[in-house]
């Protein structure tokens, strides 16, 4: 009897000492979540101690490394893993080259530098899939890139990373000619696609000035946006499939060629803008627009940006389904283009006006696409809208038009350093924070506002001959807050990257960011894919 | 003084052209037409010369079926004061254009005719130099600078020669021809193209004017030229003399 009473003790103290454990475990779980959801909600409430989000944001810019830390957990190359890669894919195809290196480390615009000592240039999606199981295996982190021109750090290594590159997988694997449903290898170059379908008559639903380099893997992983938005409407909307390789090395074939397909939850939504941080996207199957032959375009000149706006709904309502594209600059780009480009010639020399819009037509009637845009436009002036503009007479000048437009975020590089901005803003108060800017930052620097009127996306550039603290503490957080206040957006097409990875509580609740940060979770359990990025830091455990 | 230039519409210089199925000729449904960038540049130089004072009058000229007005309307819209068409069937060869343009010469009567030196479609550079012969005129052709003066009635233009730069003096009235480097046109702006609207544009047929414009050539066939092949890297210099040997038979 004493033995039972003992170990039933024995039991209940087990018991309960255990239950403690859990409990405090538990505890510190919850409160070790509380706090980092804390923190960085202190990160912008204490916008007054602006010292504090001073220093932050210094050492963000320069080098994300020294505010963001090296995660233990992944491990670090060693001679096996590259052996490993050697026996995968060929020596050709791991790359250990310093001038290489160097090269893929860092980004378009040479704002982050990463200390990767391996490419690897897979060249089918099998081989990205055994890349992955194996980097998985050995906790490795990846970083997917394509052609590296993303704006926001996003595709070069924070650390020292594996880069994992798709350019060698450039194939175009079928094109239906009534369908226009393309597929293709994520390495496509979004321009050697355009060139193709043009010889089928048929066109790319999106184009952006990056379109030499840029390859589709990328431009799906990060859902650009670019000029011709306005007409065909988001990648969301164009792709119609695509095929994806987690960080396990699974392959998920969502290759569909269907315009219509509910069956299930339809998974490549969440593929399209996750920039590289839920799988690598493989294959893409893209819907295209039949190419029009009717291409018109204008350059106009107004006098204020009320105008601006007023000819932006009078051209939805009467150019309508024609309009291919509204783009507008203000008078610091358009100096600074013309300026800092060869071979830019200013359309209307006459004088140098406030704000310059351009109209892009695009249809299948050539005369009649013409007389309306004309009879807008000579409407538009009668009625004051626009003070002078030019109609482009062949393709050669309407080529140079764009290259104005297409040609600024070019000019600020050569300007020297430039503070990139990406905002989706209600269209009528876009420009108000550009005047804001100009006042806050007085001589210190140039603010130049140009970008996608016709979506209201605003790309506000600040543009200075040296990099600058001061000029930084007065942009951030000032420009976030702003955009967050009107509900808008703190990157409308450019993604978070690394430049933005804490900054998404501005535009987006905790509730949503904690179910990102679940679907991360499931899909990366080691969080190898793209780590440090889009996600905030305190969130990747 | 009254300036006469002669424009033509054809397919625009930056698209990828093709060849029509049935080889007979290049395709031009559904692709972009302009006006000829050398005759941009001709018209360019008269607005230049109307704008210094030397003249009073740009009538810009073309010749084919009624779309061509496009290609007028567009010469009104950078500036040209009235516009003539006369309506033709669409391939006219350059001796028939030469042909119409005598006798516009003869109803209009200018101080100087300036075309392009030839159409980008089928680069014959031919009609200049034809319509200055009929004329008896002197021409001044790949003009790259031109100067007027009004009271020796002369125009002294530099040409662009295989061997350089010419310089000659020529007695108005003269034809002259553009090449590339004397001018950059202007665009069209939104109130040229308001005013051009009213301009007046004057329709003639070949048969009103007398001319014949019967063309003595035939085209026969359109071809692509031959694709250019990939080129083979040989291994050693007994193989490049064999194959120079047999197969492209040179030695």
């Amino acid at each position: 009897m004493e033995k039972w009473r003992a170990t039933s003790n024995l039991r209940r103290s087990l018991k309960s000492i255990l239950n403690r454990q859990l409990s405090s475990v538990s505890e510190f779980r919850y409160l070790n979540e509380k706090r980092s959801c804390q923190s960085s909600f202190n990160l912008i409430r204490d916008c007054k101690s602006l010292g504090q989000v001073n220093a932050i944001q210094h050492r963000c810019f320069s080098s994300a490394s020294t505010l963001v830390q090296r995660n233990p957990s992944f491990s670090t190359l060693n001679s096996d893993d590259i052996s490993y890669f050697k026996g995968l894919l060929g020596e050709k195809s791991v790359i250990q080259d310093e001038d290489r290196l160097e090269t893929v480390n860092t980004d378009w615009m040479h704002k982050y530098k990463g200390s990767s000592k391996l490419l690897l240039l897979p060249r089918s999606t099998e081989e990205v899939a055994q890349i992955l199981r194996y980097c998985n295996s050995r906790c490795l982190a990846v970083v997917p890139q394509g052609g590296n021109t993303g704006l926001v750090g996003g595709s070069v290594p924070v650390f020292d990373e594996v880069i994992v590159n798709v350019s060698s997988m450039n194939n175009i694997i079928s094109f239906d000619k009534v369908s226009g449903i393309l597929v293709c290898e994520a390495g496509c170059i979004l321009e050697n696609l355009i060139s193709f379908l043009d010889n089928q008559g048929f066109i790319m639903p999106l184009d952006l000035g990056a379109k030499g380099s840029c390859q589709i893997g990328g431009n799906v992983s990060t859902n650009a946006g670019g000029l011709r938005l306005v007409r065909y409407g988001s990648l969301h909307g164009n792709v119609l499939g695509l095929e994806a390789v987690l960080a396990n090395g699974d392959v998920l074939d969502m290759l569909g060629t269907l315009r219509k397909d509910n069956t299930g939850y339809d998974l490549k939504h969440l593929f399209i803008g996750s920039e590289g941080s839920l799988g690598i996207v493989t294959k893409v199957s893209i819907l295209t627009p039949p190419k029009l032959s009717s291409v018109n375009i204008a350059f106009l000149a107004c006098n204020d940006y009320s105008s601006c706006q007023k000819l932006l709904m009078e051209a939805k309502r009467k150019l309508g389904e024609i309009l291919s594209a509204f783009e507008f600059l203000d008078t610091e780009a358009m100096n600074l283009v013309l300026h800092q480009l060869d071979g830019v010639r200013n359309p209307l020399p006459a004088s140098m006006h406030n704000f310059y819009i351009l109209i892009e037509t695009t249809g299948s009637d050539e005369s009649y696409n013409r007389e309306k845009l004309e009879a807008f436009l000579l409407s538009s002036m009668e009625g004051g809208l626009i003070s002078d503009g030019v109609l482009a007479q062949d393709i050669n000048q309407a080529s140079s038009f764009w290259r104005i437009r297409e040609g600024v975020p070019e000019a600020l590089m050569k300007a020297g350093a430039v503070y990139k901005y990406d905002l989706s803003l209600p269209v009528e108060k876009m420009y108000d924070l550009v005047d804001d800017m100009r006042i806050r930052l007085g001589d210190l620097a140039t603010v130049v506002g140009y970008g996608h009127l016709g979506d209201g996306n605003l790309h506000l550039n600040v543009s200075a001959p040296e990099y600058d603290d001061k000029i930084l503490e007065q942009i951030e957080p000032y420009v976030y807050e702003w955009t967050s206040k009107h509900r808008g957006s703190i990157s409308a097409e450019h993604g978070l990257g690394l430049m933005k990875a804490d900054k998404i509580y501005y535009s987006k609740s905790t509730e949503t960011v904690q179910t990102m940060a679940s679907i991360k979770k499931l899909l990366d359990p080691n969080g190898i894919l793209n780590p440090y990025k889009v996600l905030p830091h305190s969130l990747n455990s | 003084m009254k300036i006469m230039v002669a424009v033509k519409r054809v397919v625009d210089y930056a698209v990828k052209i093709r060849i029509k199925p049935d080889k007979s000729g290049v395709e031009t449904q559904n692709v972009k037409m302009s006006m000829n960038p050398f005759c941009e540049i001709a018209l360019e130089e008269a607005l230049k010369i109307k704008e210094s004072g030397l003249a009073k009058e740009v009538v810009a000229v073309t010749m084919g079926p009624s779309n061509c007005v496009d290609t007028l309307r567009t010469g009104l819209a950078m500036g040209a004061d009235r516009g003539i068409h006369v309506e033709a069937a669409r391939d006219l060869v350059p001796l028939s254009v030469a042909k119409v343009l005598k006798k516009l010469v003869e109803v209009e009567n200018p101080g100087l005719l300036i075309l392009g030196k030839q159409a980008i479609d089928d680069d014959c550079n031919q009609t200049g130099q034809m319509i200055a012969a009929l004329l008896g005129w002197p021409q001044g052709t790949f003009a790259s600078k031109v100067v007027l003066d009004k009271e020796k009635q002369v125009a002294t233009v530099d040409r662009e020669v295989d061997g350089g730069l010419e310089t000659l003096c020529l007695d108005l009235p003269a034809v002259i021809t553009t090449d590339l480097r004397l001018n950059q046109p202007r665009y069209a702006t939104l109130p040229n193209i308001m005013k051009a609207k009213s301009k007046p544009i004057k329709r003639y047929t070949p048969e009103e004017l007398n001319v014949e414009i019967k063309s003595g050539l035939e085209v026969v066939q359109v071809t692509e030229p031959p694709k250019r092949k990939a080129g083979v890297i040989l291994s050693s210099v007994d193989e490049l003399i064999d194959k120079l040997k047999n197969e492209a038979h040179v030695i």
